[in-house]
């Protein structure tokens, strides 16, 4: 093995790569970190920055699997966007069932978690009982929801039994867009209801007494010292509930495929069926980045927001 | 010491390194891959065994390999395949897709390798049987699977309600789409199971319907293509004829309901033969009959499966060789177990009898030999999955109590007009 000779200037050598000078201890530990990163590195560069820039490669050319044509078109997708007839309905049933899944997620997560929050019997067990759903798989939860569903399903025979004639949930526009909402809530509540109860139970008690003593009701309580505290889980349940709604798609395949009509085809949906079913890869990636700006956004501006309602934000 | 937290670190990196190591193709003998949309043993022991025979005499192809995807979603597991760089060699078609993949350059052409295959009687396949499969006179996929739909009767249930059976109504000229509603609806006023289910439709897959308004003379669009059918007169009354037995006469079930025929839950059902291995244990009489007659009399609707070699597959020639080795008049015998064959000479009750132990040579004879020939295909077009959605989509106004039929049908039309002149 021959070593190289490092052509220094006079009166500025440097120690050798790997001779005794040059293996310091600060080398050896930028090394040993650069090596613990790289896993993650490398995941996030091969499963997210890779795909995404090819995403933004595809949207630009014309990429039909079945012909084998992979053409540079430019522009052209991004014209097609504009002007695409179906993209204003599907973008209504994507804000739709976003800001139906935020609030009712949202309010019902916190009302059980304040309820369970209470030192009463039994709510390890509801805790359990809500959580659960969390813990099963979507699609088989969403299939079983389906069969409930149906015209002569369990939910319309449930309301028989009452003296009351449901309607047939997944065929109605209205009904099958609430429906999915439904499904999608309970199977997820479970999580931002344990996020807000361990918010809940970290707010400092002496805040309570304190405001008690100066004679706060409870609803003053919880408006000025519950909501602001547990504020930063809000922020975050908010972000991720909103991103999640935006990506549903297994739910609306399994329950409705976009249906009845177009009701609820929302923005995933419509690129899966771009994509995937009519085999246009390229408006499919552009449909992809529109959906990739809009995460975006929306998640800025919740950020942004969090200086305005958020306590004890750095 | 001092190393072990580099060594640690080391560890932690180095799957990454064995990641970066991948195989590279050799260039002996090929492995040649195939999807299919049946899981089923005895069609994969069928496969495996004509495979079997062929590797033994081309020692060019190692192995055949059967990829089973599932039925829901074939076509797109198989182009997202294809877009992933990852395409079989060999694949079977859906019907509906064909137009897409025959016209699109996605597959292989095969009538010089077929027709100068040794012995293969290529002149043997039946033009019917082939037409959706050819473009430009050049044959893209061999039509594996020809397979009449027909109505399964359930004799119990019609005996239940005081209803004639299916065979005495063929006998004596009734049947008819009006007799067999009727004889639906009275089974469901008598019994509380349902009428008569149009199989797979359920309320989205619209093209099994083609069954049904087919005996209107109704068509889904003009033979070019180019023009939409769904308004005019024929398809009108056949849809209306079909609202009128779901809504006012509950002969067929309604929108968000499910009846399987198979476990007994409704009198009469329209689907394939290949389906009657489900009633292998019925705990029922059953009997299977033609399609009934429209109002322009009989007619019968074909359901096909093709078989074709893709263009980006990784070895194109060798599995367009096995694809006819698969298909010639010996091995074509042996599918026809499974599949009716689209070759003259074996359509015969003699050799569908073999494949359907359950089907008199007479309800053979009747229902698939009688009606190969002059079965119409179910519809399809170039950009089918497209048209699919808009169809459904539009039509799902239709299948409402009070729904305006000639209405909606309109409506229709001006929303798939601009796909059927692509």
């Amino acid at each position: 093995m021959t070593k190289a000779v490092a052509d220094t200037p006079p009166g500025r050598e440097q120690p050798r790569p790997g001779g005794p000078g040059w293996w310091t201890a600060r080398r050896r530990d930028r090394l040993a970190g650069y090596l613990f990163a790289a896993p993650q590195l490398a995941g996030t560069v091969l499963f997210v920055l890779l795909p995404l820039g090819l995403m933004f490669w595809y949207s630009l050319h014309d990429w039909n699997v079945l012909a084998g044509g992979f053409t540079w078109t430019g522009a052209e997708n991004y014209e097609r966007l504009a002007a695409d007839p179906a993209l204003p309905g599907v973008l209504g049933a994507t804000a739709a069932f976003s800001a139906g899944l935020v609030v009712l997620n949202l309010s019902l997560a916190l009302v059980l978690a304040i309820l369970l929050n209470q030192r009463l019997r039994g709510t390890i067990v509801f805790r359990t009982i809500f959580f659960s759903p969390v813990a099963v798989t979507l699609v088989a939860w969403t299939i079983v929801w389906r069969f409930l569903l149906q015209d002569d399903g369990g939910v319309n025979g449930l309301l028989s039994t009452i003296g009351a004639e449901g309607p047939n949930w997944l065929r109605g526009e209205a009904t099958a867009m609430a429906a999915v909402i439904v499904v999608q809530v309970l199977k997820n509540v479970g999580l931002n209801m344990v996020l807000f109860l361990a918010a809940l139970q970290g707010v400092p008690k002496e805040l309570y007494e304190a405001s008690t003593i100066d004679g706060a009701g409870a609803w003053t309580r919880f408006r000025r010292i519950t909501m602001p505290m547990i504020s930063p889980t809000i922020l975050l349940t908010s972000i991720i509930t909103v991103v999640g709604s935006l990506q549903v798609f297994a739910q609306i395949d399994v329950l409705t495929s976009g249906g009845p009509g177009t009701s609820t085809t929302v923005l995933v949906y419509y690129l899966y069926q771009n994509a995937f079913q009519f085999h246009d890869f390229g408006y499919g990636a552009t449909l992809s980045v529109l959906l990739f700006a809009i995460v975006l956004v929306l998640t800025v501006i919740q950020w942004q927001m969090r200086r305005k309602w958020v306590v004890h934000e750095d | 010491m001092k190393h072990a937290r580099l060594l640690i670190a080391a560890a932690a990196a180095a799957p990454l390194a064995l990641a970066a190591c991948g195989g590279a193709d050799d260039d002996g003998p090929v492995t040649l891959r195939m999807t299919t949309w049946s899981a089923s043993e005895d069609h994969l022991a069928m496969l495996n065994e004509i495979a079997d025979a062929y590797t033994a005499d081309h020692p060019e192809v190692e192995a055949i390999e059967f990829d089973p995807l599932p039925f829901e979603g074939y076509t797109s597991t198989l182009t997202t395949q294809i877009a992933g760089d990852n395409a079989p060699d060999l694949a079977w078609i859906l019907e509906n897709s064909a137009p897409d993949f025959v016209t699109s350059g996605a597959l292989v052409p095969l009538t010089d390798t077929l027709s100068g295959a040794d012995g293969y009687e290529y002149d043997d396949l039946i033009p019917a049987a082939t037409e959706l499969w050819t473009h430009d006179d050049e044959l893209y996929a061999y039509p594996f699977s020809t397979s009449p739909f027909a109505v399964f009767a359930n004799e119990d249930l019609l005996a239940e309600a005081g209803q004639p059976t299916a065979a005495e109504l063929v006998a004596s000229g009734e049947w008819t789409w009006e007799r067999a509603v009727e004889a639906g609806a009275a089974v469901h006023a008598a019994t509380g199971t349902d009428g008569l289910v149009i199989r797979d439709f359920d309320y989205t897959g619209w093209d099994n319907l083609s069954t049904l308004w087919t005996g209107w003379g109704a068509n889904a669009w003009s033979a070019d293509g180019a023009e939409c059918g769904f308004d005019d007169p024929e398809m009108t009354e056949a849809l209306t004829f079909m609202h009128d037995a779901v809504f006012e006469q509950e002969a067929m079930p309604g929108p968000g309901t499910t009846a399987d025929f198979f476990a007994g839950e409704a009198a009469f059902t329209v689907t394939q033969i290949s389906r009657a291995g489900l009633l292998a244990d019925a705990a029922f009489e059953w009997d299977l009959v033609p399609l009934p007659a429209g109002p322009t009399g009989d007619y019968s609707v074909i359901g096909q499966a093709g078989l074709g070699v893709l263009t980006v597959a990784p070895h194109p020639e060798e599995a367009a060789d096995f694809l006819a080795y698969m298909t010639n008049p010996e091995n074509s015998a042996k599918l026809a177990q499974y599949f009716p064959p689209p070759r003259e000479s074996q359509l015969t009750a003699e050799v569908l009898g073999q494949a359907n132990p359950l089907l008199s040579p007479e309800q053979l004879q009747a229902v698939v030999i009688d009606r190969i020939d002059a079965g119409v295909v179910k519809p399809s077009h170039t950009g089918q999955a497209q048209l699919d959605q808009a169809v459904r989509a539009a039509l799902d106004p239709l299948w409402t109590a009070d729904a305006d039929v000639a209405g909606v049908l309109a409506e229709l039309c001006t929303a798939i007009d601009p796909l059927l002149a692509q």
